[in-house]
């Protein structure tokens, strides 16, 4: 079990509540779980590194319970009891600097907790019907929520009685003068600026500035007839990822609006995307039980991988070795290839060569005639 | 003129070859005139090369139909005597060896041709099991639940459509059809699973030929779509047997080989109740082949142990599946669990999904 899970790149959580561990490089897929125990209460919701350096996770389940697994052990080492099931299940996981746990459920309220009480140390109280509440990664205390008829707000989580830090406005009335609908899906932080790029259940793709004193959306785009349901930003800050419930993955361009690719392959709705952080790959599960990675260049499926249960979000393990590390591959493979050619170089240059003799200078020209006469009969 | 020297035998060309043969003569003594050293190197080297490739001469070459028709059929005989022929001699030689004969060969069919399909269910794992023993039927087929089906169409359905719809009345037991009365679907929904409906199934119709099925699990369950086709109600029957009875039906579902076939054959098998009525004799069969699902109704009765005779009653039609929606009937707003992609999955004629 624990060699099993020190070889994973990729973790998924599903609904029949296991969570699986597959391994590209030896295209093999584990099942983390006690199979005499399984239960729908456990359907993994959320998933989340422990720490940075990648060694413990973190799993939300349905009825209210935050596991931790660790990779070197290759099992459950602590199960806490984080929320109420009736409260709707987790939408939000997140780890703090230093060393406490911050969950979100569907209700919308977001509660710290420490590893001292079972109580939570702080709520946040954030309306109600929350789909998704993500954790700004360059300033960890800062978490942003959304979901139905309740706009992007982002909440500093220092200050926890204050109203949030930024409440993002509604689109303006449409041509009826009626109020649009809102449902935020799902939010992510682009890094190297304020921005935060938002997808909706009305298919569309928001990008808010909280920086800029316009509280309505600076950039609009819309995807396709079905509601976004998942989103994720590649390295280069100008695209984002998006997947909606009819698999269809896209990725779009932030600057200008428009829809630079779609990856092909997914047949149910996506319910998780995450794009490595180095590599120009994106990972995709959903209801159609399979495990996909892309390249973002050219939009090709590399892996596919068949697990046979829905399977709810999943996390990648970038610092593993089978991706590689980004710099390290992209000079070795560049190496090869300069050998290669010097081998071919080499190759050329040993090989005798081959002159035309004068014998066959008659045969020759009666063979050009040959083909002449053949070009004129069928001309 | 261009003609070209044809090293075949001059009988080759066909009816109006004796139009042609002075004119191949006198050009080609003009050539032999012409060119008399090179002849004798050409003769032996085209020869050769008439052994070792054939001409470069085909039918399609000949500007004339008529002629090229003639040419043609006469080519096609020629090519089913040397079939016959080649027939013939292997069945000699297969009786000739008696016992030593090599095995028959079996014909390539794409059912045969199947690309293997990954999420083809093994019987023995344990996560599918579990995740079909708790799934949206687990109520039915644990035995908690008896199936009620609600039959309805699209809104106005023409003659077709509504005898279509009371004669799949009589093959679902416990079924009941409703005129739809242009309401909507979401709001048909609650009302039935308050009065205990298991499901509902709603044709749809189009230019008064129903051409859709919307089959929707009730409590929570998924709702699939397919596409009717080759419907045919009991007039059209030949052969057919007398009306079905209320007993209820032995359910046979073929070929629900894959994840995704296990689904939709748990959603066939729950509209009929859990203890077939054996006093009946009758038989619901779904079919599925090449993702295809064919629904026949038929009566049985052994006439020794042996031998059975079978009379088809009751409507028969095809589906195909379009879209698996997890959770009740949203089409906007619901998320799909599998749905028809045509160029993507119809690219390789031997991958099925169902």
């Amino acid at each position: 079990m624990a060699d099993s899970s020190r070889l994973c790149s990729v973790f998924l959580g599903s609904e029949t509540g296991i969570l699986k561990g597959v391994s590209l490089s030896r295209k093999q897929a584990f099942n983390f779980c006690n199979t005499q125990h399984l239960s729908r209460d456990q359907e993994v919701r959320v998933l989340v590194w422990g720490d940075r350096a990648e060694t413990d996770l973190l799993l939300g389940a349905r009825d209210g319970s935050v596991k931790t697994f660790s990779l070197e052990k290759g099992s459950f080492t602590e199960t806490r009891s984080c929320g109420d099931p009736q409260e709707g299940g987790f939408t939000g996981l997140e780890v703090l600097e230093e060393g406490g746990l911050v969950t979100c459920q569907e209700t919308g309220t977001i509660r710290v907790w420490r590893e001292s009480s079972s109580d939570p140390v702080a709520e946040v109280i954030t309306g109600k019907n929350v789909s998704r509440m993500r954790q700004n990664p360059a300033q960890r205390n800062k978490m942003a929520t959304g979901g139905k008829e309740n706009g992007l707000k982002i909440w500093d989580l220092e200050n926890p009685k204050n109203p949030p830090v930024f409440s993002a406005k509604n689109l303006r009335d449409d041509w009826l003068d009626l109020k649009r609908a809102q449902w935020v899906r799902d939010m992510a932080f682009i890094p190297q600026s304020e921005k935060v790029v938002t997808c909706t259940g009305y298919h569309q793709v928001h990008v808010h500035d909280p920086s800029s004193p316009q509280r309505r959306p600076v950039m609009e785009m819309e995807f396709g007839d079905h509601p976004l349901t998942a989103l994720s930003l590649p390295t280069g800050g100008t695209s984002v990822v998006v997947g909606n419930t009819r698999g269809e993955v896209a990725v779009l361009d932030l600057r200008k609006g428009l829809v630079r690719g779609v990856l092909k392959g997914l047949c149910g709705g996506v319910r998780a995307l995450q794009c490595h952080p180095s590599l120009p790959i994106v990972a995709s599960c959903g209801l159609d039980r399979f495990l996909r990675i892309h390249s973002l260049g050219d939009g090709k499926l590399q892996h596919k991988v068949y697990l046979k249960s829905r399977l709810n979000c999943l996390l990648l393990a970038s610092q593993r070795e089978e991706w590689g590390g980004g710099a390290g591959a992209g000079s070795e493979e560049v190496k090869k290839e300069e050998e290669e050619e010097d081998e071919e170089d080499e190759v050329w240059e040993n090989m005798e060569r081959v002159e035309e003799q004068g014998k066959r200078k008659s045969t020759t020209e009666e063979e050009e005639m040959l083909k002449k006469k053949s070009k004129k009969g069928e001309d | 003129m261009d003609i070209t020297e044809v090293p075949v035998s001059n009988d080759n060309k066909g009816k109006k070859n004796e139009y042609k043969k002075p004119k191949n003569k006198s050009v080609t003594k003009e050539r032999n005139a012409v060119e008399p050293k090179l002849e004798p190197k050409l003769e032996p080297k085209l020869e050769a090369s008439e052994t070792a490739f054939p001409p470069t001469f085909s039918v399609s070459e000949i500007k004339n139909k008529q002629r090229r028709h003639h040419m043609f059929m006469k080519f096609k005989q020629e090519k089913s005597k040397l079939k016959l022929q080649v027939k013939k001699k292997k069945k000699k030689e297969r009786e000739a060896l008696g016992d030593k004969a090599p095995p028959k060969e079996v014909p390539k069919t794409i059912e045969n041709q199947r690309v293997y399909d990954e999420t083809t269910v093994d019987p023995e794992d344990e996560e599918i099991a579990f995740d079909e023993g708790t799934d949206e039927f687990s109520a039915y087929f644990n035995g908690l639940t008896n199936p009620k089906v609600l039959i309805t169409t699209s809104d106005r359905p023409r003659g077709r459509t509504v005898r279509f719809c009371e004669q799949l009345a009589t093959v679902v037991p416990n079924a009941h059809v409703y005129y739809r009365r242009g309401l909507a679907l979401k709001k048909i929904i609650p009302q039935c699973v308050a009065r205990n409906f298991t499901y509902l199934m709603v044709i749809n119709e189009d230019r008064k030929m129903p051409n859709g099925l919307v089959l929707c699990h009730l409590p929570d369950g998924p709702t699939a779509h397919f596409k009717i086709s080759s419907v045919r109600l009991r007039k059209e029957m030949k052969r057919r047997g007398k009306d079905p009875t209320e007993h209820s039906p032995e359910v046979i579902l073929n070929n629900f080989t894959t994840r995704l076939g296990h689904s939709i054959g748990r959603l066939f098998a729950a509209l009929f109740p859990q203890d077939p009525q054996f006093v009946g004799r009758q038989v619901a069969t779904f079919h599925n082949q090449r993702d295809f699902i064919f629904f026949r109704f038929h009566r049985y009765i052994f006439k020794n142990e042996k031998k059975v005779g079978i009379q088809e009653l009751g409507p028969r039609f095809t589906l195909k599946l379009r879209s698996l929606q997890k959770g009740t009937f949203d089409s906007k707003f619901g998320e799909y669990e599998w749905v028809l992609k045509r160029h993507e999955m119809d690219a390789c004629r031997r991958k099925f999904q169902i």
